[in-house]
């Protein structure tokens, strides 16, 4: 009798030691796009396969990223897996606050990630987060208006022609503006914009001794070329406009071009929400002939928190949402059109996906962003649109919130420059360079 | 004619005030109204206002989105027990405050009050390292113990003012009748005090309810209440003003009828000792 | 009277919400003066030692500082005097005999039971947007230019908001006074030919000084630390940037805890000021 109980128990020892792992219940914390939204209500199919369960804590951007940066700085334990971007990952992964992707499985194929998304996640050669999806910038432009101007864009045009374009578009008569830009003030939205753009206008955030440039003329240049446009062929309350603001113009019909994530031209061209879906072009985002491009390159990417008791449960769900399959899932649910862009090779080789009017110059545009490498003049930083530090987004947030009363006409262009050079110095005197 | 002329000011006094009273609800009303339209609508111009084609969808999809009646659960639960809790530890406090003052009595009251003034987010990192440690990370209960700590000075002081307003001698002739402090308490000082109780508790329920800075901070999915719920709707990604409606009307829709109903308890009750 | 035996229950009975609140004031005081001290950047790796007075000094340094004093008093002052006017006027027309009373009170309460930032979110989409809001549509109908509220006229878009919230609060604290104010006295005012400012200034307000100061002392506690607003609607830019927003960027988003401790010392320090301001005028009223 005990000897069969002992064998039952050893039996029970080995089957549960075989049997991949429990059923846990992950905490999962995202933003609310609509990709994010999307795989929300895909969730049973993971389940389904493994027999987890999530747990989803669906936040707005700014409000996210505040609740996972204090939960992962004390280690607080709320999450299993975390929605960061290419702006955190570097900066936790070297404080040891990830754990590495580097032992994912043979079928996810860690190869086929996109060289600028795994360099953008990696710190060592060492991948910290998986890209869900990634995005750079471009010129969504209507082709309608572009020919009633008596125009046509280039493929990779300059500032100049593009300055030229919106003028040359713009009736506020009838509420039509030559371009829609994000005025509002944020690290995330306006200077993501700028930072870009300044760029290829030959300005950098820090000279390789740390030192703010923005007293120098080519930021003077930027910001002076982006005041006058917008304040010419803008429209009303730019500064207050971030990316919804923006899409939501484009979408009614009231921009003639928007520089913005290539993930809204999925948004552009679905004919349920947007009135002028037939009729939107694609662009390089533009230069200005010093060769750097405006455009950014960004990842939002799933993280696993180190110290998490259920890391196998969370990788499980990172392979899962990050996977090619995943990808076949959304397509054969939402179409072609609506599987989450820019983090994997294969996609862009798919026919499928060839069909989709966006996606070669989404590609490109990715590819030409070099976040080792933004900047014309060398900079101590890695990132397009940011400075991977940890002081960056505290600065570049009160630097825009200047830009943008610049651009509301409450204070000049110079005031605003001087005000960000002496607030840029005072905060990275304070963090000790 | 006298009674004309009282008809006519009541009439005049009946528009300028409907007027008024229609203009300050007039977000909430069009918010509302907004929850049924499409989002094509909810964006047209110019704006429609009844006509259009009422639909139920954006409540659909919200519902299918987040699991509401969670939300609405635990924002019940924490707006609820941290009112009952404050209550439990307010009644004798503002009891002794009231009937027993001493030379200090308003100093404390006034201290009790200023320590609502410590700015909440600079003590965030402190607060949360000592919830890891507790290990009360999005529970209610630890929300409930935040809540009830918050509000606690404002609940002993409405009560304070509400036991002032009872004449000492009652509780002086029933004291001579022999009933002990516990008796005098429950069966005399409470049944006076339940107008004054009630707005109490209505009062903090609704702060309680509507605070959005520690119920969101300190939860993730367990314990997250319908503040959260809304944080999940705010600046997504495309403009969706008929579903950013639907979601707060869904957010304010529980308390507001709560309101609705005991508008009389707040208007005769919320007088933190203004009427003398 | 109170004999020692009832003395000392009450006493008693007091304590638990004494220690309560000592307790929740202390702990995290101590540990704000102490990281005030540190320089403590999270994301830095955490503590990385002594700092002494730097923080203190950075911080009242700053450029943003006194300009975000300004701020907090301004938003504080606006809002009292908007929601105390209002108020009064509100109260009194309340009070009057009319058809529909309980209807009209609850529309006028409503704003009060709506959260902050659901409040924030209405008004800033669907009123104070220059191209769909519902303003710029009126703005459009009579041939205005829409108005970019929240960037040309953000401070009192921001007051507007936070007053629409506070108005009920005012109205409802107000109208217990008025109903309480005694109507022979003053129907034999106006029977003896006392005009109606005459009356208000020398019967009504008196009456309604007590409820007036418990308006100001509960409201400015919850407007000196309002956030939603601010962070829904404008993020800080346009000058709103109050001190405790201010704060606010200094500990979530430059992870700067030592600083923005430093800052919450600072907004303690400014809340005490206006707490002793208060307690002067509500002291008097109070007893």
């Amino acid at each position: 009798m005990k000897l069969k109980n002992a064998l039952f128990a050893a039996s029970a020892l080995v089957s549960a030691a075989t049997t991949t792992a429990f059923a846990e219940e992950l905490t999962i914390a995202t933003v609310n796009n609509g990709d994010m939204i999307r795989m929300q209500g895909l969730t049973d199919d993971f389940t389904e396969k493994t027999g987890h369960t999530v747990e989803w804590v669906t936040l707005e951007e700014n409000v996210l990223r505040q609740r996972v940066t204090t939960d992962i700085s004390t280690k607080g334990g709320a999450f299993d897996v975390m929605t960061i971007g290419m702006y955190e990952t570097p900066i936790w992964a070297r404080n040891g606050w990830l754990v590495a992707m580097d032992d994912m499985s043979e079928e996810w194929d860690a190869d086929d990630i996109l060289p600028a998304m795994r360099g953008g996640l990696s710190v060592d050669g060492t991948l910290y987060a998986a890209p869900f999806y990634g995005e750079s910038s471009m010129i969504m432009y209507r082709t309608d208006l572009m020919e009633k101007a008596g125009l046509e864009m280039p493929d990779a045009p300059t500032w100049e022609f593009v300055a030229d374009a919106a003028r040359k578009m713009t009736d506020k008569e009838n509420e039509i503006y030559g371009i829609c830009l994000r005025g509002k003030a944020g690290w995330g939205e306006n200077m993501a914009f700028l930072t870009a753009t300044s760029n290829a206008f030959g300005a950098r955030w820090f000279d390789e001794n740390w030192t703010a440039q923005f007293d120098q003329p080519a930021w003077n240049e930027t910001l002076t070329f982006y005041v006058n446009l917008m304040n010419d062929a803008g429209p009303p309350g730019a500064s207050t406009n971030g990316f919804n603001e923006n899409l939501s113009l484009f979408q009614q019909g009231k921009c003639g071009m928007w520089i913005d994530a290539t993930v809204a031209a999925s948004f552009v061209t679905n004919p349920e929400d947007s009135t002028v879906a037939d009729k939107v072009g694609f662009a390089l985002a533009p230069n200005t002939g010093l060769g750097k491009n405006s455009n950014w390159l960004w990842a939002w990417a799933l993280g696993i928190p180190a110290g998490t008791q259920k890391e196998a449960a969370a990788k499980e769900f990172v392979e899962w949402a990050t996977s090619k399959d995943y990808i076949e899932l959304v397509a054969a649910n939402e179409g072609w059109a609506n599987v989450p862009p820019g983090a994997r090779t294969s996609l862009y080789e798919n026919e499928n996906y060839k069909d989709v009017p966006f996606a070669a110059m989404t590609l490109e545009s990715i590819q030409s962003a070099d976040p080792q490498n933004p900047t014309v003049d060398p900079v101590p930083y890695i990132g397009v649109q940011f400075a991977a530090i940890p002081e960056f987004a505290g600065i570049a947030t009160e630097v825009g919130q200047e830009f943008s009363a610049a651009l509301a006409g409450q204070q000049s262009v110079d005031e605003a420059l001087e005000k960000a050079q002496a607030l840029t110095t005072d905060a990275m005197e304070a963090a000790g360079y | 004619m006298a009674r004309a002329v009282t008809n006519n000011r009541k009439a005049l006094n009946t528009a300028i005030a409907w007027s008024i009273g229609i203009l300050i609800f007039f977000p909430i009303l069009w918010t509302i109204l907004t929850s049924f339209k499409t989002e094509a609508q909810a964006i047209s111009d110019p704006p429609v206002f009844l006509f259009f084609d009422w639909t139920l969808e954006n409540y659909t999809v919200v519902q299918e989105r987040s699991n509401y009646m969670r939300f609405l659960w635990n924002s019940v639960v924490i707006a609820g027990g941290s009112t009952i809790l404050g209550l439990i530890i307010a009644v004798p406090a503002a009891w002794s405050m009231a009937f027993v003052p001493s030379k200090r009595t308003k100093d404390i009251l006034l201290w009790m009050l200023s320590t609502k003034m410590l700015p909440a987010v600079g003590v965030l990192y402190p607060i949360y390292l000592i919830f890891i440690k507790l290990g009360i990370l999005d529970t209610r209960t630890g929300l409930v113990i935040v809540m009830m700590l918050i509000n606690l000075p404002i609940i002993v002081w409405m009560l304070y003012t509400y036991f002032r307003e009872i004449p000492v001698e009652i509780l002086e002739a029933s004291r001579m009748d022999g009933a002990t402090l516990k008796e005098e308490i429950i069966h005399i000082l409470t049944p006076m005090a339940v107008p004054g109780i009630a707005s109490t508790m209505l009062l903090n329920f609704i702060l309680a309810w509507n605070e959005a800075f520690w119920t969101l901070n300190l939860t993730a999915a367990k314990a997250a209440p319908l503040t959260a719920f809304i944080a999940s709707y705010s600046s997504p990604e495309g403009l969706f003003y008929a579903k950013l409606s639907a979601a707060s009307t869904m957010a304010i829709a529980p308390i507001l009828i709560l309101g609705w109903f005991s508008q009389k308890q707040l208007v005769r009750g919320l007088t933190f000792g203004a009427v003398k | 009277m109170a004999t020692q035996q009832s003395r000392s229950a009450a006493r008693f009975m007091l304590a638990p919400a004494v220690i309560l609140l000592l307790g929740w004031m202390l702990v995290p005081l101590i540990m704000t003066l102490w990281f005030s001290f540190r320089n403590y950047l999270p994301l830095r790796g955490g503590d990385l030692g002594w700092a002494g007075f730097d923080n203190y000094v950075r911080f009242i340094n700053s450029s943003s500082f006194w300009p975000s004093v300004q701020t907090t008093l301004i938003i504080v002052g606006g809002v009292l005097f908007i929601t105390i006017v209002l108020g009064v006027i509100l109260a009194l027309l309340l009070d009057q005999p009319m058809w529909g009373q309980g209807v009209v009170r609850i529309l006028v309460i409503a704003p009060f039971f709506v959260m902050p930032t659901v409040s924030a979110l209405v008004w800033k989409n669907m009123f104070m947007d220059p191209v769909n809001g519902l303003f710029a549509h009126i703005w459009k109908f009579f041939g205005a230019a829409p108005v970019e509220w929240l960037s040309q006229a953000s401070m009192q878009s921001l007051i507007l908001i936070v007053s629409w919230q506070w108005l009920p609060f005012a109205t409802l604290i107000l109208l217990t006074a008025v109903q309480s104010l005694d109507s022979e006295q003053l129907e034999a005012a106006e029977m003896d030919g006392a005009p109606f400012h005459s009356r208000f200034i020398y019967m009504i307000l008196p009456h309604l000084a007590r409820a007036i100061t418990i308006v100001v002392l509960i409201q400015t506690i919850f407007l000196l630390s309002i956030f939603a607003e601010i962070f829904v609607t404008t993020g800080g830019a346009f000058g709103t940037r109050t001190l405790s927003y201010l704060i606010f960027q200094r500990v979530l988003e430059s992870q700067n805890i030592g600083l923005g401790s430093a800052g919450g010392v600072y907004a303690i320090i400014l809340a005490n000021i206006v707490a002793i301001f208060l307690m002067r005028i509500v002291g008097k009223n109070l007893d």
